[in-house]
């Protein structure tokens, strides 16, 4: 030893000095801890395994608690492993588990050293070694040292024995194939009769289960499960048996038969909450069809829910809710609690509470516990306030607003959330406000009020959560502009100087809906001084001119608009004539009817709303307000001010001469105003409505095209190029599939070899963009109808045939008072099925949900199970010494494990009863003969064939076809011998 | 996976034992111990001893200055989880005596002997305290 190397160890600093160095430092802890890194790299390097040991030591400390990082001493702490003192291999050992893993380069190093360390006869250097494989254990660990870790599972030493067991978990994950060779000494483990090694074999299976995609393959082992669950005492254990059942029972129905009383036997007398809450937990997840179960899970539910721990409340409250999407009963029973823990002091138990009180929300009771909740959130604290605001949403919202059945009030409600000082569900809001408006034309009315009332407020301008609701406010108030009551009020409200608040885009939106306001108010002004004899305006709307206010002609058809406009700009005069065709085309009349007669209802109190004053003042403002935006850098802003402004220009002049006239005394012809304002009106009159998820898939391929043709000679053109893409084409969707060969055929039929490079990036170009074109001419020709504003006129053609809107129009003939029952639900415009498909009701309904989910796994269980009994017969007499009581609950069982047995076995199949006893006796029997086997088997099996040793080896003496066969068709597993 | 790890933190947030059962970067160790050290520190004795955090549950317990935190998988048993921690600090009594935050610092391997005795895998595989403490004392004594 050199002599700096002996000074080293001299005046090297221990652990406990370093932790006192470090609590000494009220500041610059950093610093202290930079020179112990140094002295540390320094002490690390030397010769004397002390110094190393004692410097890794404090290194692991700082890695542990101070984060500083100590991967560059991989290799050091492979020396200190190697170390053949028990003091400084445990160092090691423990530096290991804590900073290697799987990018670790010398983890290669030490497989002879674990090999050395799991064969040692010092059982704590086997424990050392295998509580650091289970933690760093990497693939080729796991291959080079299972046939260790083998032979450690039968191991005499319990210490060593369920280290081995907890282990091998570790190993299956990182290779699987020791499966096959360890599968049954774990299984063997199982059944030990030392209760650690069990507790450490069950919690593998439980892991093993839980993480299994397919966890059929551990029925067999229900037996060993069912056993430990009736006869094991110690709580971890049955919870971890509990867990494995929670996993097998959904898929073997059977088997819930059996597992249901020793549960609630558990359930009604461990005086242990968390075998309790497990017993609960098992019962309101998989065995909710056993009613004495359920009933006796929710008394166990009440006895948590009124304790004054908050841990069991909000774990009753769990439970409930996961009991709730099955059976409400339990819910409304325990209703009280609940809606108290809406006020508790937990925040998580209050949003338990919240999903309850939202489960038992209802056609009937949606406003009163909407308007409650509401209120509640006013007081409550900002997270939880949203949260209720987020709930209400989504339950409301969901399916299509399916339990909303009067819209005003849910209107109104949303107005009302609006304006909760903490609200920050703007998105929400805003796309049920739209959506609302596209979808439900009887809330039109009552969104407009809401939307002024939340625009003309300018305190709301000022929260920027509320942005995105002013913005559908705006939109909402301009394409529904005929409900409103007072146009020049919402004008002031749009053009309000605070708007400057607001982000570009949604100032856009302002500005596009103030100009639909404008148009709006110089058309109605001209219908009433029948300056425009409005198009197709009917006979009362003729009649009555003076309320021409909200006559807004939304439902013309649009070839009559076609027509009116054509006419209009080839006559020099007025025809009138024009509308009367128009007339005779028009297909609304009664809703145009029902639109007038409601909106003149609502201007009945204002004859002559608009003014030649009004008007000028109108133009005024807007000019003012807008003036400045014309100069602005947000483009969206400026184009949209700027086109107001034109439109204005355009109008002015000539507008001023018109207003200064009498009514009437002038002639039409002269004047081009009235033509470009009722154009406007015109296009801004179009009903926008839901576009469909689907729509683009339902457009037909147009006959004559030969796209398949085309798509596989694009196949041999460029065969090699475009393998990648061609081949998702076909598999995806074959119409954009299609589409995508046509045009790209179309692009370069005239080139037949492209250069392949450019082929290759054209078609990664379309495939990122999705620019899948249609051929224009036939296109043409199904769409030379009216374009409808965002509804791809294919679809309204072709798709929506049945969703004939104009149903509505019986609706909004009904009543408008405020009754609530009277009301019959409005039509929400649904577009299609497919719609429905992603937010699927989910009601309170669930039951028929979950039963096709069982069976269609009893269908495959049994299905398969079919084919192999089929030959056997059926066993016609019941065990004799049955109880009663078994045998009520054991019938299936007794004849399905007599199929399984054939009549070989008549004795085993026969009782349940004894099965305790008998049971260990048949297992020594059955085992011996396996045991012989288990050389030949180990070598054979996969891990599928692995875990069904059990299985095969109880069916075993059944002469009714290969083994292979039987092991390969999932057989019953015979569960309780 | 069961457990994915434990820590234990004082009131200040300062960690005073670290297991993890997956491996985490010390970056992406930092940020979980601090993100739920914030979440779990502010909660009232009024409140309950869970926290949904990211994909996993932490159980929490607090001791004199000391709160032990478990991260668990969601179908873990938390009132189990509970138990264990209980255990956990029976275990660490009978060992040191009244423990206490100082026994945890200086004695942090011992520490993480008890669990390493208790949890393997991230399953409990060991519940009697003697079983935990037997090997410790017995290394104890030979060195």
């Amino acid at each position: 030893m050199s002599a700096s190397s002996i000074m080293e160890s001299l005046f090297q600093r221990s652990l406990d000095d370093l932790i006192k160095g470090i609590r000494l430092q009220l500041i610059g802890e950093s610093k202290f801890i930079t020179k112990a890194m140094e002295e540390i790299r320094r002490e690390i390097k030397t010769t004397d395994s002390q110094t190393k040991a004692v410097a890794l030591e404090k290194l692991t400390y700082l890695n542990s608690i101070h984060g500083i990082d100590m991967s560059w001493a991989a290799f050091h702490v492979v020396e200190v492993m190697s170390s053949s003192r028990f003091a400084h291999k445990k160092i090691g050992y423990l530096a290991a588990s804590q900073s290697f893993n799987e990018g670790t380069d010398v983890i290669l190093l030490i497989t002879n050293q674990l090999r050395k360390d799991l064969t040692s006869t010092n059982e704590f250097e086997v424990g050392l070694a295998l509580e650091c494989l289970s933690v760093i254990a990497t693939t080729d660990l796991a291959r080079d040292l299972t046939p260790e870790i083998f032979t450690l599972l039968s191991s005499s030493k319990t210490f060593v024995r369920k280290k081995a067991v907890a282990v091998i978990l570790r190993i299956f994950v990182k290779y699987p194939d020791a499966v096959k060779v360890s599968f049954k000494r774990l299984v063997e483990n199982l059944e030990n009769s030392d209760p650690h090694v069990m507790s450490a074999a069950v919690g593998v299976f439980c892991e093993l289960a839980s993480k299994d995609p397919d966890p059929r393959l551990y029925l067999p082992l229900a037996p060993e499960f069912y056993r430990i669950l009736v006869d094991c005492k110690n709580n971890w254990i049955l919870i971890k048996v509990l867990k494995i059942f929670a996993k097998l029972l959904p898929l073997e129905p059977r088997l819930a038969k059996r597992v249901v009383d020793p549960i609630c036997e558990h359930m009604r007398r461990t005086g242990a909450k968390s075998l309790m809450f497990e017993c609960i937990r098992t019962v309101v997840t998989t065995l909710t069809d056993y009613e004495s179960a359920v009933k006796l899970a929710v008394e166990k539910i009440r006895e948590l829910l009124v304790d004054d721990d908050p841990n069991l409340k909000y774990l009753g409250l769990q439970a409930l809710s996961i009991l709730g999407a099955k059976h409400l009963w339990p819910v409304l029973e325990n209703k009280d609690v609940v809606i108290n823990s809406l006020s508790d002091a937990d925040p998580n138990i209050k949003l338990e509470a919240l999903h309850l009180v939202m489960g038992m929300v209802s056609e009937t009771n949606v406003a009163e516990i909407s308007r409650v909740l509401v209120n509640y959130a006013l007081k409550s604290e900002p997270q939880f306030c949203n949260e209720i605001l987020g709930s209400i949403l989504s339950t409301c919202g969901r399916n299509f607003y399916e339990i909303v059945v009067d819209f005003d009030w849910y209107v109104s409600l949303l107005g009302e959330m609006s304006r909760n000082p903490h609200c920050q569900k703007g998105e929400e809001i805003e796309s049920q406000f739209v959506d609302i408006g596209l979808r439900v034309k009887d809330a039109r009315p009552e969104l407009v009020r809401v939307a002024r009332d939340l625009l003309i407020d300018p305190a709301l301008l000022g929260n920027p959560f509320l942005h995105r609701i002013l913005a559908a406010s705006a939109w909402v108030s301009g394409e529904y502009v005929e409900f409103s009551k007072n146009p020049f009020e919402l004008m002031e409200a749009l053009l309000q100087p605070r708007t400057s608040l607001l982000p570009p885009l949604i100032r856009a939106v302002y500005i596009h809906s103030a100009f639909k306001v404008l148009v709006f108010c110089l058309h109605s002004y001209l219908v009433q001084r029948e300056v425009i004899h409005p198009s197709s305006v009917d006979d009362l709307a003729t009649g009555m001119p003076d309320l021409g206010f909200g006559i807004k002609c939304v439902e013309v058809s649009d070839i009559a608009k076609c027509q009116s406009a054509a006419d209009c700009g080839h006559d020099d005069e007025f025809n009138p004539r024009v509308s009367d065709i128009s007339v005779e085309d028009s297909t609304m009349e009664t809703t145009r009817d029902i639109t007038v007669h409601e909106a003149s209802s609502s201007v009945s109190l204002q004859k002559e709303p608009f003014t030649h004053e009004s008007i000028l003042n109108l133009l005024n403002l807007v000019k003012m307000a807008l003036g400045p935006h014309s100069g602005t850098d947000e483009v969206e802003v400026q184009d949209r001010a700027q086109n107001v402004l034109g439109f204005i220009k355009m109008i002015e002049q000539e507008l001023h001469g018109l207003l200064g006239e009498e009514k009437g005394n002038f002639e039409i012809g002269e004047h081009k105003v009235p033509k470009i304002i009722e154009l406007m009106y015109n296009a801004f009159s179009k009903e926008l409505g839901p576009v469909s998820v689907s729509a683009q898939e339902r457009v037909p391929i147009p006959d004559g095209l030969m796209l398949k043709e085309d798509l596989s000679d694009l196949d041999n053109m460029c065969a090699d190029v475009l393998k990648p893409p061609s081949s998702s084409f076909t598999t995806g969707n074959p119409q954009f599939g299609e589409r995508e060969g046509d045009s790209f055929f179309n692009l370069h039929g005239k080139e037949p070899e492209p250069s392949t490079e450019s082929t290759l990036l054209l078609a990664q170009h379309r495939k990122q963009h999705g620019l899948y074109y249609l051929p224009s001419d036939k296109n043409e020709t199904v769409s030379n109808d009216y374009p409808p504003a965002n509804e791809p006129p294919l679809l309204s053609n072709l798709v929506d045939g049945t969703q004939d809107l104009m149903k509505l129009t019986e609706q909004s003939l009904a009543s408008k008072k405020k009754s609530n029952h009277a009301k019959p639900r409005p039509v929400v415009v649904k577009l299609d099925e497919g719609d429905e498909l992603p937010v699927s009701a989910t009601k309170l309904t669930k039951e028929s949900k979950d039963d096709s989910l069982s069976g269609a796994l009893r269908d495959i269980l049994l299905g398969d199970k079919v084919n192999p009994m089929s030959s056997q017969r059926q066993p016609s007499d019941k065990s004799s010494g049955k109880r009663e009581k078994e045998a009520l609950v054991d019938s299936g069982y007794a004849s399905r494990s007599k199929q399984n047995l054939g009549d070989a076995q008549p004795s085993h199949g026969s009782s349940s009863s004894r099965r305790s006893k008998h049971r260990s006796h048949g297992k020594e029997k059955q085992r011996s003969p396996r045991r012989n086997n288990e050389g030949k088997e180990d070598t054979q099996k996969d891990k599928k064939k692995g875990s069904h040793h059990h299985r095969r080896h109880k069916t075993r003496q059944r002469a009714d076809g290969p083994p292979n066969v039987i092991s390969q068709t999932p057989v019953i597993p015979d569960f309780l011998l | 996976m069961g457990i994915r790890f434990i820590l234990l933190v004082n009131k200040q947030g300062q960690t005073r034992l670290a297991q993890y059962y997956e491996y985490l970067t010390l970056e992406q160790r930092r940020a979980l111990e601090g993100e739920i050290v914030r979440k779990c520190l502010a909660r009232t004795e009024q409140q309950c001893s869970f926290v949904e955090h990211r994909n996993y549950k932490v159980v929490y317990r607090r001791y004199a200055s000391l709160f032990f935190l478990v991260g668990v998988d969601n179908d873990e048993n938390e009132l189990a989880i509970l138990e264990f921690i209980h255990l956990l600090v029976e275990t660490m009594d009978r060992h040191f005596g009244n423990v206490c935050e100082l026994d945890i610092m200086f004695h942090l391997e011992k520490a993480h002997f008890m669990l390493e005795e208790m949890v393997m895998n991230g399953c409990i595989v060991e519940t009697s305290k003697q079983n935990i403490l037997t090997p410790i004392q017995l290394m104890d004594k030979a060195s």
